[in-house]
C-alpha cells in the first residue's frame, strides 16, 4: 500500500495548477520540437535546459517540465518520419520504414493516429513498470559501494559503445574524450588542478551544458549547412483525420510486444530508445507470417517500433532516476539537469525528495494523457509545422542556444568553448563516432574516477576489491559481454534499409 | 585514410594526456591512488582505440566540397563573431545579422534572409525579454546609457 500512499503525494504535487500547467507547456513544446525535422529528444531538451533555469524553477518543476518535453519530443517524432520520411532522430528512424510507404499510399492520418496510439500504449505502460521497478531497484542501489558504482558505470560505457556504435574502437575514442574532459579542472579529494593549461576558466572544469548544446544543437547546424536544408519540404498532404479502428485491433499485442521489449531494452544502462525501438521491429517481423508487407506499409512496423522506442523512454528513465546512470543521449540531457538543481540521482533520491521522484510519475501519468490529446485528434495542427523552413529554424535555434548558455554564465568564454564543442560535433558525426559517449563521460567521468579512489581507500590499493563482490563480478561481466557480443551480433542487427525518395521510382516500377 | 589520421591524433592526444598526468605533483596526503592513476588509465585506452582505427579503418566518409567548407567556415566565423559582440552590442543587433547570415547559408537568397534575421531577432527579444523574463540589452549599452 506503500506506493498508493507515494502515489498519492506524487498526484497532490502534479495537480497542483502550476505543476499541470508546465507538463501541458512541456507536452506541446515538446511535440513541435518533435515534429521539427532534424529536431529530436536530446536536442530539444539540451536547448530548453538553460532557459528552464533562467526562468527560476524549481527542481520538481523543472523535472516536470523538461521530461513532459522529452516524452513530448519521442511522440512527435513520428510524425516528421511518416510524413517526411525524416526521422528527427535515431530512434524514430525504424518508424520511416513502413510509416512513409503508408503515407504515400494515402494513408498518412491513418498512419498518425496509430502510431499516436502505440506511442501512447509504450509510453503509458512504461511509466507504470516505472513506477513498480524503480523504487524497487532504489532499495537494491543502497548495497551499491564504490565497487559496484565503478563496475555500473563501466558496463554503461561498454553497452553504449558496443551497441550504439557499428565501431568499438570508435566508441571506445568517444568515451575517453569525455572522460578525459571530465578530469579537466580541481581535483576535488587533493585540491590539484588537472590539465587547464593555466586557464583560470577551465578551473571549475567544463561546464556539461555547454557541451550537450554545442555537440547536439550547434553541431546540427554545420550539419545543415552541409545538407543545404534540402530535405525539408518534400513529403505527403494529410488527408482527412479519421480512426483506423481495425488497425489499433489488429496491432494490440504489437504494441504490447513492443512496448516489453522496449522497456528492457531502455532499462540497460547505455542501450536506450534506438534498441527498443529496432528490436520492437525486427521482432515483429521475425515473428509475422507474411514477412513481406513489412517496409510497404505495414501497420504492425509502425505500431511495434513507436510502442518501443516510446516505452525505452519510459525504461531509461529507471537507471536514470534510481543509479544515476542515464541510458541514452536524452536522459543523459536529464541528469545534467538533476545533477546542476543539486539533485544527486540514487536510491536516497527516493527516501530524502520522495516529491520529486513521485511528483514526476504522477506527472508523466498526467503528461501521456495530454499528449494522447494532442498527438490524434490534434495531429494536424503539428503537421503544420513541419512547414517551418530550414532557413529560419536553424538560425532560431543556434540563437536560442546562444542566449541559453550565455544567460547561464555570461562568459564568452563559454560561448567560444560551445562552439568549438559544435565543430567538434560535426567532424565527429562525419567519422561517424558517436557523440553521446562523449556526453556521458562528462557527466560520469567525475563519479567513476572518485568511486573508483574511494574503493581503493577502502581496501588499501588492493584491486582485486573491484571484484569482490558477486554484484560487482555481475556488473564486470555483464559490461565485458556488453563491449564484445555486438562484436559478433552485427551480421544480424542490421537495419533494413530505408526507402529514399530516389528508391521510390525503382520500386513502383518493379 | 580520415580513420587513419583521426587515430593518429588520438593516439597522439593520448600521450600527450598521459604525460600532462604524469607530471601532476604527488600531494603528501594523497589516497592509494591519487590524481594521476585514473587519467593514465584514460589515455591507456584511447592509446589502444587510437591505435586499432589506424589499423583496422572504416571506408572513407563523404567530406564536403570546397564550397561548402568555405561555408562551414563562414558560419563558424559568425558564430564566433556573435559571440564576442553579444555583451558590448546588445542583443538585437548582432543577433539580426548572425542569423541573417547564417540563413544565407543555408538558403542563398538576400531578401529573404535579412527579413528572417529581422524576425527572428524580434520574436526572439520578445520571448526571451518578456516570456522568460532574462535580463537581456537591446542596445549597445552606450546607447542604454
Amino acid at each position: 500500500m506503500e506506493l498508493f500512499a507515494n502515489l498519492a503525494l506524487g498526484f497532490s504535487v502534479a495537480l497542483s495548477p502550476e505543476t499541470l500547467a508546465l507538463a501541458v507547456a512541456g507536452c506541446i513544446l515538446g511535440t513541435m520540437i518533435g515534429a521539427l525535422p532534424g529536431l529530436g529528444p536530446s536536442n530539444g531538451v539540451a536547448i530548453l535546459i538553460p532557459l528552464a533555469f533562467s526562468f527560476g524553477l524549481d527542481a520538481t518543476h523543472s523535472l516536470v517540465l523538461m521530461t513532459a518535453v522529452y516524452y513530448g519530443a519521442m511522440y512527435g517524432g513520428r510524425i516528421s518520419s511518416i510524413l517526411l520520411n525524416i526521422p528527427g532522430d535515431e530512434p524514430a528512424m525504424m518508424t520511416t520504414l513502413d510509416g512513409y510507404p503508408m503515407a504515400k499510399a494515402g494513408r498518412a492520418g491513418d498512419a498518425l493516429v496509430l502510431s499516436g496510439v502505440a506511442s501512447f500504449v509504450g509510453a503509458f505502460l512504461a511509466t507504470i513498470g516505472l513506477m513498480l521497478l524503480a523504487p524497487i531497484l532504489a532499495r537494491v542501489a543502497f548495497m551499491f559501494g564504490p565497487a559496484e558504482y565503478f563496475a555500473l558505470y563501466l558496463l554503461a560505457f561498454c553497452t553504449l559503445g558496443g551497441l550504439g556504435s557499428n565501431n568499438q574502437a570508435k566508441a571506445a575514442i568517444s568515451v575517453c574524450l569525455g572522460l578525459g574532459i571530465a578530469m579537466i579542472g580541481v581535483d576535488k579529494s587533493t585540491g590539484l588542478t588537472r590539465f587547464t593549461g593555466g586557464s583560470l576558466h577551465l578551473f571549475d572544469g567544463v561546464d556539461f551544458l555547454v557541451a550537450i548544446v554545442g555537440l547536439f544543437a550547434v553541431a546540427e547546424v554545420f550539419v545543415f549547412i552541409e545538407s543545404h536544408g534540402r530535405d525539408s519540404a518534400i513529403g505527403v498532404k494529410l488527408e482527412k483525420i479519421r480512426i483506423p479502428v481495425k488497425d489499433i485491433m489488429n496491432s494490440g499485442w504489437t504494441m504490447l510486444r513492443g512496448t516489453g521489449i522496449g522497456f528492457v531494452a531502455g532499462l540497460l544502462p547505455g542501450a536506450g530508445a534506438s534498441l527498443g525501438s529496432f528490436l520492437a521491429y525486427m521482432l515483429e517481423k521475425s515473428t509475422a507470417r507474411d514477412k513481406s508487407t513489412f517496409g510497404t506499409g505495414e501497420p504492425r512496423g509502425i505500431a511495434a517500433p513507436e510502442a518501443g522506442n516510446n516505452a525505452a523512454a519510459g525504461g531509461a528513465l529507471v537507471p536514470m532516476l534510481t543509479l544515476g546512470v542515464p541510458g541514452s543521449g536524452t536522459t543523459a540531457v536529464l541528469l545534467a539537469l538533476l545533477m546542476t538543481l543539486n539533485i544527486t540521482p540514487g536510491p536516497l533520491l527516493f527516501t530524502e525528495r520522495p516529491e520529486v521522484v513521485w511528483g514526476l510519475i504522477a506527472s508523466l501519468l498526467i503528461a501521456n494523457v495530454v499528449l494522447l490529446i494532442l498527438n490524434v485528434p490534434l495531429v494536424r495542427v503539428f503537421s503544420r509545422i513541419l512547414q517551418v523552413p530550414a532557413a529560419v529554424l536553424l538560425p532560431g535555434v543556434t540563437m536560442i542556444s546562444f542566449v541559453g548558455i550565455y544567460s547561464l554564465s555570461g562568459s564568452y568564454f563559454d560561448l567560444l568553448l560551445m562552439i568549438g564543442f559544435g565543430v567538434l560535433g560535426y567532424v565527429l558525426r562525419k567519422l561517424s563516432i558517436p557523440a553521446v559517449p562523449v556526453i556521458l563521460g562528462i557527466l560520469l567521468g567525475g563519479h567513476m574516477e572518485v568511486s573508483l579512489r574511494r574503493a581503493m581507500v577502502l581496501s588499501d590499493g588492493d584491486w582485486t576489491y573491484l571484484f569482490a563482490s558477486p554484484i560487482s563480478i555481475g556488473l564486470w561481466i555483464a559490461a565485458v559481454a556488453g563491449f564484445i557480443l555486438p562484436l559478433f551480433l552485427r551480421p544480424y542487427l542490421r537495419t533494413p534499409a530505408r526507402v529514399t525518395p530516389d528508391d521510390d521510382a525503382d520500386r513502383d516500377r518493379g | 585514410m580520415s580513420d587513419r589520421i583521426t587515430g593518429l591524433i588520438v593516439a597522439v592526444l593520448a600521450l600527450a594526456f598521459a604525460a600532462g598526468a604524469s607530471q601532476l605533483e604527488e600531494p603528501f596526503f594523497a589516497d592509494p591512488l591519487g590524481p594521476k592513476a585514473f587519467p593514465l588509465l584514460i589515455s591507456a585506452v584511447a592509446f589502444l582505440a587510437g591505435a586499432t582505427m589506424v589499423m583496422r579503418p572504416d571506408a572513407e566518409p563523404a567530406w564536403p566540397g570546397l564550397a561548402t567548407l568555405t561555408r562551414l567556415a563562414i558560419a563558424t566565423v559568425i558564430l564566433v563573431a556573435y559571440a564576442y559582440a553579444l555583451k558590448p552590442l546588445g542583443f538585437l543587433l548582432p543577433t539580426a545579422i548572425a542569423s541573417a547570415a547564417l540563413s544565407y547559408q543555408i538558403r542563398p537568397r538576400a531578401g529573404q534572409s535579412v527579413i528572417i534575421g529581422l524576425a527572428l531577432a524580434g520574436g526572439l527579444f520578445v520571448i526571451f525579454k518578456y516570456a522568460l523574463g532574462l535580463g537581456l540589452f537591446a542596445l549597445p549599452r552606450w546607447l542604454m546609457g
